[in-house]
């Protein structure tokens, strides 16, 4: 630590301003605060200064993060191993997962950190820290066998087109880790759909599956109307099914879903909406029950796919969600909605949440509008009658 | 109204006014058919060719029109001039025309025609229009072929029809980009585009 604060010391007076790299002070102010608790005080009046800062916000999401990341991680080496028919070792599986997910995560987390740091330099401001969380997310909803340059392209995309260009972390209308999501999806439509992309290895075709060996995700399974074959509701809740790294674990997502409440950095209202939508829904397809599709009981459905995940760490981003307190169920109801609706209604899209999100982080604002209109209306007429009334 | 050198009528529209990226007009086509840059080619050609005539016919036609008509009058003369233009098209590239297929028509409803008619021909004498005709038919000629190399060239690996990705790099595991060929793209490429214009020119950047 010491010798950090010194490193940090010595270098502080050439990049300050009229020093010789004051250029690159963005940069360095970026380290330093991610490294030290920044020691700025307000000089004047009295505010309040919440003791967290948005760092320490992000670094609580990733940390939240962490439980599915690692789960993820011993999932794709157990994946791997049945689709040869071997098993191996609690650790054999989890080093082999590590080996395969740590590629995306530095992609992701090197190029999209790059531009940033481009951005920040030519623009002059300072690095925020938005992408700390994106970086982590981006790998979590990628199928395992994702080409590594992939990663990176829809990176920068979803960093300058999602984030940049509406002014940076903060600004952003879309959700910037599933706008990475959606370029592949779109882009590359043959590398993130199919049964043979969630199977670290499955994808090279000199390797071979044994035989009973599918690799569909649960939602594939259902898309191709295989409804037997789906596992039950403990299997997938528990995680061990094929699917993009990060989601297959509700117990993993519920974990940081505690985090995120307890440390109230989540919002609870976005979670539970979400799914009280998406179970409203399924209840209304049980009622109709027009194909086996919609028979599927909420347990069940609810615990496919990556419907959780995105309720609990992508609908519930700050920026782009909803921010009053009506706003946010209205938010969190309409994407559970819409979710289960594509998912069971429109066979090209195997899962709904991605499309659902996006698109209500575009409504989001006008929620908020029409939420804030109410408000000032219905305190209006209180004032008036109050008014009549004396 | 002060004389504009003709030049500057045909330079102006290239970039300082270019009718897609600084006035925003048109883009309804310019994402409709810059999948591959042959329609792109014969799209930009046929606009500006109609851009020009119909200029050229309207500035001729200017102290004789009624005033409460002349948008009914512009329109037939643009009408007829597509149609023209729509049967060379089917006569002499058919397969272009037949992937261009509604759009050609549509020539018809692009805002760009409408706004040189309105803003310069009914204004000025018939030389300078046919001029600024040909002038903002080239600006959106441009946007169109860049629009379109790009698309062609990242969605479907060729240029001009002809596969220029060699196979190589397929095999390194390269991919066409499907997002290319969607319109969304298109519209997203638009936006780049302006940005880069608009941080080279800087007195586009609006206050």
């Amino acid at each position: 630590m010491k010798f950090l604060r010194n490193t940090l010391d010595k270098i502080k007076p050439h990049v300050q301003k009229g020093g010789k790299f004051q250029k690159f002070r963005s940069t360095f102010d970026a380290f330093e605060t991610f490294l030290f608790v920044p020691d700025h005080v307000t000089k004047s009046g009295s505010h309040i200064r919440d003791g967290i800062d948005l760092k320490r916000t992000m670094s609580i999401v990733v940390l939240a993060l962490l439980p599915s990341l690692l789960f993820g991680m011993w999932n794709v080496g157990y994946q791997h191993f049945l689709s040869l028919g071997q098993t191996g070792g609690l650790f054999e599986l989890f080093w082999y997962g590590f080996l395969q997910v740590l590629p995306i995560v530095i992609v992701s987390y090197v190029v999209g950190l790059g531009v940033e740091f481009i951005f920040a330099q030519i623009r002059g401001h300072e690095v925020n820290e938005g992408f700390l969380v994106s970086g982590m997310l981006i790998p979590l909803i990628m199928p395992v066998d994702t080409p590594l340059w992939m990663v990176a392209v829809a990176t920068i995309f979803a960093v300058i087109i999602g984030k940049e260009v509406f002014g940076g972390t903060g600004m952003n209308i879309f959700n910037p880790a599933l706008l990475a999501r959606a370029f592949i999806f779109f882009a590359y439509p043959s590398k993130i759909s199919g049964d043979f992309v969630w199977i670290s290895g499955l994808s090279d075709s000199t390797t071979k599956a044994v035989d009973g060996f599918s690799g569909a995700t649960p939602l594939g399974l259902a898309g191709q109307g295989q409804f037997d074959k789906i596992p039950d509701f403990w299997t997938m809740f528990i995680g061990n099914i094929p699917g993009s790294i990060g989601e297959t674990s509700k117990i993993a997502v519920l974990i940081g879903a505690a985090i995120l409440i307890i440390s109230g950095i989540g919002s609870l209202r976005i979670m539970l909406s979400t799914i009280l939508g998406g179970t409203a829904m399924i209840y209304i397809f049980n009622l109709f029950a027009a194909n086996q599709y919609m028979e599927i009981s909420p347990l069940v459905q609810l615990s496919m796919g990556g419907f959780l995940f995105g309720a609990v760490f992508m609908a519930t981003e700050p920026v782009s969600a909803s921010q009053t307190n009506t706003g946010k169920i209205i938010y969190g109801f309409l994407i559970g909605m819409i979710a289960m609706f594509i998912r069971v209604l429109n066979p090209a899209y195997p899962e709904g949440m991605m499309l659902a999100i996006l698109m209500m982080n575009m409504f989001a604002p006008l929620i908020d509008y029409y939420v804030v209109e109410a408000n000032i209306k219905r305190r209006l007429k209180r004032a008036k009658f109050s008014s009549i009334k004396s | 109204m002060a004389q504009i050198k003709n030049s500057k009528l045909l330079a102006n529209p290239l970039n300082l006014q270019n009718p897609i990226t600084v006035q925003v007009l048109g883009i309804c086509s310019s994402l409709a058919v810059t999948v591959q840059m042959k329609p792109a080619f014969v799209m930009g050609l046929s606009v500006t060719l109609v851009t020009a005539f119909s200029n050229l016919i309207i500035s001729a036609l200017r102290n004789t029109i009624p005033n409460r008509i002349r948008i009914i009058v512009q329109l037939v003369v643009v009408a007829a001039l597509v149609i023209i233009v729509d049967q060379a098209l089917k006569a002499y590239v058919y397969d272009v025309w037949k992937q261009l297929s509604v759009f050609v028509g549509l020539i018809i409803t692009n805002c760009i025609l409408m706004g040189r008619l309105e803003a310069f021909a009914m204004g000025n004498k018939p030389i300078p229009s046919f001029i600024d005709g040909i002038g903002n038919g080239l600006g959106y000629s441009i946007i169109l072929l860049t629009l379109a190399f790009i698309r062609e060239l990242l969605g479907s690996g060729s240029i001009w029809g002809y596969k220029v990705m060699p196979p190589l790099v397929y095999q390194l595991g390269y991919e066409n980009n499907g997002l290319m060929i969607l319109p969304p793209m298109a519209v997203i490429l638009i936006g780049l585009i302006i940005w880069a214009q608009r941080s080279w020119k800087k007195e586009l950047i609006e206050k």
